[in-house]
């Protein structure tokens, strides 16, 4: 293996074993990290939170001419 | 104007994002503050070889994982919401707002996450020196990380270092420097980070007050009361000299914020600041805002003509010359200012309209008009005041600003006197023998929730009806859309963050509860 390989090898046990010999506490966290990260991309990101301008427009310029009517609309 | 828009939906979409800051923000200060902490006490542990300050460590280190993992990624939610909730605004700030939180995103995932790792995997695996440095390193990653989303909402209290461009209708960054070392940024940051070190200390001695308590791990409880007392009481100070420089800043950028935060209604020289008072409805109005007089008042003479001026016979304009206006201190009236927004929002209508028909010497010679010095400063800086109908509009609530910041002020000389009182019984060897002041420190510890909560309802609430100050208020930043699908996400995040604040406070309990390993 060369120097590289024994770097990424000694990263790859580090964390390998940092997780292997995880406290309690650490593992709950981890699950309560996933689940959120879970919910927050794969749920509320897609379903409940889409990007307004990049739903309903296709190109910036759209974007930037949607948003000129309405800062100089009537409101 | 303001009439014509949804209010419903500016309402729920104002809650919700409030609802998650919040949340969020009850994350935050601990991390800031107690990775410096952590770092003092490991750099005690490696400089002493003491093994009980490895074991102080630890203990800390664990509390601070805990509060870490579940707050992380919290704040992106406030970033989801942005792009849905308020596109006119995410659109209008461009890459403003867009820059100094990529760099935020780059530092937390680079430096954090790779020397957060070290930190807790890497306890006889890598060297004491290594492991102390990634400590410090975290830390300071930490509290840069904040710097970034602070200059980001400290350019909307302050917008500076930008040019707009009305063909994209956004405003395009001219000056990164600007941007960076805008004074209230400057101000913000060092207010926000010490606030978050008083925080964390307060949370440090009251958890140790907790185990003397209970007459458990006394050495842990008595160096960490010793360590986080002295942490706290100089950012306690700093916490106060932040606030005062604060002060000056907002007094010259948003000074109707601190004319509400001051409930001051008539401008005046000598004038006092208010340490104790009570607002009762006067019977007056300006506009239909209810005029507030003081009752129980208790004040420092002529201090606030000092905080803002520097001298005591300095003149601090209140609500009223703000809104009508005062010739003699050079105070503009919010008419004067809504006409002059106007005037610029009809440079970008006509701009608009030649766009469409296709006039590109108009075009051309209205979009130089935002580069020009006088109209950029003259009129287009007050551009939002276009959209009002009132010139009362423009002040926010009093009561809720001034109580706020009153709670906030006394909470943050109440942690001082604590952790004054906290070295003192701890020199004199007498902290278990005063055991009311170990019970203060334990339930002082919401108290320090409260105080930095209150501190971001300030900043936030003072500064409505603006989510950009002078250029866009609120209601123009709101996307079109449904107040109900606002409301169904509202009480998604209720839920979601109740969720994780409850997961987080019983772990931690568990792990106090359990106590270090020895």
């Amino acid at each position: 293996m060369d120097s590289a390989g024994k770097t990424l090898n000694r990263i790859f046990r580090f964390y390998y074993d940092g997780f292997r010999t995880m406290s309690w506490w650490g593992k709950k966290v981890w699950i309560i990290i996933l689940v959120k990260l879970f919910i927050m991309f794969l749920i509320l990101r897609i379903f409940f939170f889409p990007d307004f301008l990049k739903v309903n427009f296709s190109n910036d310029r759209d974007r930037g001419d949607y948003v000129l009517e309405q800062l100089t609309g009537n409101n | 104007m303001i009439e014509n828009f949804d209010l419903s939906l500016v309402n729920w979409s104002r809650a919700q994002f409030a609802l998650t800051a919040i949340y969020h923000w009850l994350f935050v200060p601990l991390t800031l503050g107690l990775s410096f902490i952590l770092a003092f006490m490991e750099t005690l542990y490696v400089r002493t070889g003491d093994e009980m300050w490895k074991k102080i460590t630890k203990f800390w280190m664990t509390l601070f994982g805990i509060n870490f993992a579940i707050g992380v990624a919290t704040g992106i939610i406030l970033e989801f919401e942005f792009g849905t909730n308020w596109s006119n605004y995410s659109w209008f700030v461009g890459d403003i707002f867009g820059a100094p939180l990529a760099v935020e995103g780059i530092l937390a995932f680079f430096l954090e996450s790779t020397f957060v790792a070290v930190m807790f995997f890497g306890w006889n695996k890598v060297s004491k020196k290594f492991h102390l440095a990634s400590t410090w390193l975290v830390a300071i990653g930490a509290n840069l990380s904040a710097l970034w989303i602070l200059v980001a909402n400290a350019w909307m209290e302050n917008p500076v270092g930008m040019v707009f461009n009305p063909d994209t209708a956004r405003n395009e960054m001219n000056s990164f420097r600007e941007v960076v070392f805008n004074p209230v940024a400057i101000d913000k940051f060092l207010h926000t980070v010490t606030s978050g070190f008083v925080l964390a200390s307060v949370f440090v001695v009251g958890i140790s007050a907790w185990f003397l308590i209970r007459k458990r791990e006394q050495e842990l409880a008595r160096k960490s009361i010793l360590i986080a007392g002295i942490f706290g009481l100089v950012s306690g100070l700093a916490v106060a000299l932040t606030g005062d420089s604060s002060a000056r800043t907002l007094a010259q950028v948003q000074p109707v914020k601190f004319a509400a935060m001051e409930a001051l209604y008539e401008g005046k020289t000598d004038a006092g600041l208010t340490v104790i008072g009570a607002l009762t409805d006067s019977g007056e109005r300006i506009g239909e805002k209810k005029v507030h007089d003081m009752k129980l008042k208790i004040e420092i003479p002529k201090l606030l003509s000092i905080m803002t001026t520097g001298k005591g016979e300095g003149y601090v304009p209140g609500l009223r010359d703000l809104i009508d206006g005062n010739p003699e201190r050079g105070i503009l009236s919010v008419s004067e200012m809504m006409e002059r927004g106007r005037y610029a929002r009809q440079v970008l209508i006509d701009y608009k309209m030649a766009k469409e028909l296709g006039d590109t010497e108009s075009m051309a010679s209205l979009a130089a008009k935002f580069e020009e010095k006088d109209f950029t400063e003259n009129y287009f800086r007050y551009f939002g005041y276009s959209y009002f109908d009132h010139p009362w509009q423009v002040i926010p609530s009093v009561p809720v600003t001034f109580y706020a910041f009153r709670v906030m002020v006394g909470l943050g000389f109440f942690f001082i006197l604590l952790f004054v009182l906290a070295i003192w019984f701890h020199r004199r060897k007498t902290l278990e023998r005063n055991p009311w002041f170990l019970w203060i420190a334990l339930f002082s510890i919401p108290l320090a929730y409260l105080a930095s909560e209150l501190g971001w309802i300030v900043t936030e609430m003072g500064r409505q009806p603006w989510i950009i100050q002078n250029l866009m208020p609120v209601h123009v930043a709101v996307s079109n859309i449904s107040a109900g699908a606002v409301q169904t996400t509202f009480w998604l995040f209720a839920v979601l963050f109740t969720a994780l604040l409850i997961a987080e406070i019983s772990i931690m309990v568990r792990q106090i509860k359990t106590g270090p390993k020895h």
